[in-house]
């Protein structure tokens, strides 16, 4: 059964790969067109959300699953993205379009000032601290209430707005506007990892000290990763508090953070395909099983304890059977 | 006022040093942070709960607690993480798992017992001790004397026993201990209980300090506790002892001071101190968080 299963994904894959110049168009057409297929508000907010969480595992698959780094805060950029971009749209009436640029750039600050001193320690410090970092972020945006108006929440967010249209779900405007982030997000992270950082962060994962002796610049790579990381986690929080226009301390929680990372490890740890199958999973899973509602959160805990017991590396995870492409040039 | 806030500091800190000696026994051993610790503690405090309520009397509620959070810790290693050892997976799928555990069983206590805050009644409650002007409740005494002596079996146990011995030589050299004819796996299934039995044991006592309980927590205690550890150098029992008080008196000095929405912050900055300036905490030994 095992068997069969990899050797599918293997053809899978090989039939992908040879046939490029296909797969991908098709593909591009059929996500452009999906609006139109008869899809109501309910189904495209949700896949809006597989969207939002998408951009979330990927980027928090370029720390977990190629640097092999846990972090357990991301829901902390993810806030920190929200709220900035909300609280600047508000208070200085600017448009979207600035303002989540400047939130993504702030998380990425964040992302900055926790990663240098924590990833120079080993994975599980750094899962703790970052743990730790995203409940002082929640207590911060519950306390300081002149700001962020504490545990009601920021209200009646504008939303995003293009050359005067306003984007709103019924528009497909929001839909679009998550493709282009998505997409944005998907570019960056297959550019990093095919270039040399995506090399090193690889082989920091697989082996840190023997990274240290190559010359890989471990802290670096490492505290870059997360900084990029940060920075696209805050993009898409900014994207949601503009979606949902509505933001309190409560939806970035320990539970966002979780959930974000069963995403990585079920979809499987370095690969970009799996964090979006991840998120169609489950992001799609409270809403198909609604029988189950209370006991998601048993599901998703059975989830982790599972996969790393019998698949460790995820569902599209793995050792990769077509050859490595060596980069042109040089020698 | 400084006295009275010194006295809860050291209450808190005390249970917070049982929690933190769970992770550090762990850590000792299996060079592992396990993050369902702080579930762990929750479940004592809920079974110590539940049979407070089925009229067991607190002593042998007590004790049915900790045997049963015990046997939770062993089930946790035998059916979870021994498996993983088995396969030598690495170190972060251990970590997973254990992540997943803990939302397991924070989530099946949510569902069995309810999320809201439920009654727990007052462990120790002798009224009050007065000494120059402090009220010194007896709760507190008794807790910081209970936990004090808990910790000081749990010292000698390690330090006397032969299961002790056999601890330390497996947290020293795993293989070499093997070779020697230890059982690793028994020892470290021991800890497993040793640590849980000492999470229901700090669950109980804070349930009964607070006299509230509630699914999650687990999640800020288990933190603190960690936080604690790491002060004082994880995988050092004396260590997460010293840990354990500053963070508990930190903690209730900043409430005083600083307003109480901040308290839960506090244990977090320590930690972050400290991974800034001395990552191997106050009392570590060199070497383990070295790449």
């Amino acid at each position: 059964m095992k068997e069969k299963l990899s050797n599918l994904s293997n053809r899978i894959n090989a039939f992908i790969e040879s046939n490029k110049k296909i797969v991908y168009p098709v593909l591009a057409i059929l996500i452009l067109g999906l609006p139109y297929v008869g899809s109501s508000q309910y189904i495209l907010r949700i896949i809006i959300m597989i969207g939002v969480y998408s951009m979330l595992s990927l980027s928090l698959g370029l720390v977990t699953g190629y640097a092999g780094q846990v972090s357990l805060g991301h829901a902390a950029f993810y806030a920190i993205g929200a709220y900035v971009s909300a609280l600047v749209s508000i208070s200085f009436n600017l448009n979207f379009f600035i303002t989540a640029p400047i939130a993504a750039f702030i998380a990425g600050i964040c992302g900055l000032l926790l990663g240098l001193p924590t990833l120079r320690l080993s994975g599980t410090y750094l899962a703790i601290t970052t743990l730790g970092f995203c409940e002082v972020v929640r207590m911060v945006l519950l306390n300081w209430e002149s700001v962020t108006r504490g545990p009601l929440g920021i209200s009646r967010i504008p939303k995003p707005s293009f050359l005067g249209i306003e984007l709103t779900i019924s528009n497909f405007g929001l839909y679009y506007l998550m493709v282009a982030f998505l997409a944005l997000t998907t570019l960056a992270v297959v550019a990093i990892v095919r270039s040399k950082m995506g090399r090193a962060l690889m082989a920091i994962r697989e082996d840190e000290l023997a990274a240290t002796m190559m010359g890989v610049k471990t802290t670096y790579y490492k505290v870059a990763a997360f900084v990029i990381s940060a920075f696209f986690s805050g993009l898409a929080g900014a994207f949601y508090a503009h979606m949902i226009r509505f933001i309190d301390p409560n939806t970035f929680t320990f539970d966002t953070s979780i959930m974000i990372l069963s995403i990585v490890i079920l979809g499987g740890m370095g690969t970009i395909g799996g964090m979006f199958l991840g998120s169609a999973l489950l992001v799609s899973f409270p809403e198909v099983l609604r029988f189950l509602q209370e006991y998601r959160f048993v599901v998703y805990g059975a989830v982790l304890v599972v996969m790393m017991r019998y698949r460790p590396q995820g569902i599209l995870g793995g050792q990769k059977k077509t050859p490595y492409k060596l980069p042109k040039g040089g020698g | 006022m400084v006295l009275q806030q010194l006295s809860n500091g050291l209450t808190l800190g005390m249970v917070y040093a049982l929690i933190a000696v769970g992770y550090s026994l762990v850590f000792g051993i299996l060079r592992l942070v396990n993050f369902s610790h702080g579930s762990v503690y929750a479940f004592g405090a809920h079974m110590a709960m539940l049979f407070v309520s089925m009229q067991f009397g607190i002593i042998p509620a007590f004790i049915l607690s900790i045997v049963l959070t015990g046997i939770l810790g062993i089930a946790i290693d035998k059916m979870a993480l021994a498996p993983l050892r088995a396969k030598k997976s690495k170190g972060i799928a251990a970590l997973i798992t254990t992540i997943g555990i803990s939302y397991i069983i924070q989530n099946v206590l949510m569902i069995t017992f309810g999320s809201q805050t439920k009654f727990f009644p007052k462990l120790f409650d002798f009224g009050s001790i007065y000494i120059g002007g402090v009220a010194f409740n007896t709760t507190q005494i008794c807790i910081s004397g209970v936990s004090l002596m808990l910790l000081l079996i749990l010292s000698c146990v390690i330090r006397y026993t032969k299961v002790g011995l056999a601890m330390r030589a497996v947290e020293q050299n795993q293989k070499a201990a093997n070779l020697m004819g230890i059982d690793v796996n028994f020892v470290v299934t021991f800890t497993f209980f040793l640590g849980g039995a000492s999470a229901a044991i700090a669950g109980t006592l804070i349930s009964g300090y607070y006299q509230i309980v509630y699914p999650n927590m687990g999640f800020v205690a288990g933190l603190k506790a960690f936080s604690a550890a790491v002060l004082g150098g994880i995988g050092v029992l004396y260590g997460s002892i010293f840990g354990g008080l500053v963070v508990g008196i930190s903690e209730s000095f900043a409430a005083a001071y600083l307003g109480g929405s901040y308290r839960d912050a506090v244990a977090f900055l320590i930690l972050i101190i400290v991974l800034l300036i001395k990552p191997t905490g106050l009392f570590g030994k060199k070497g383990i968080t070295k790449v």
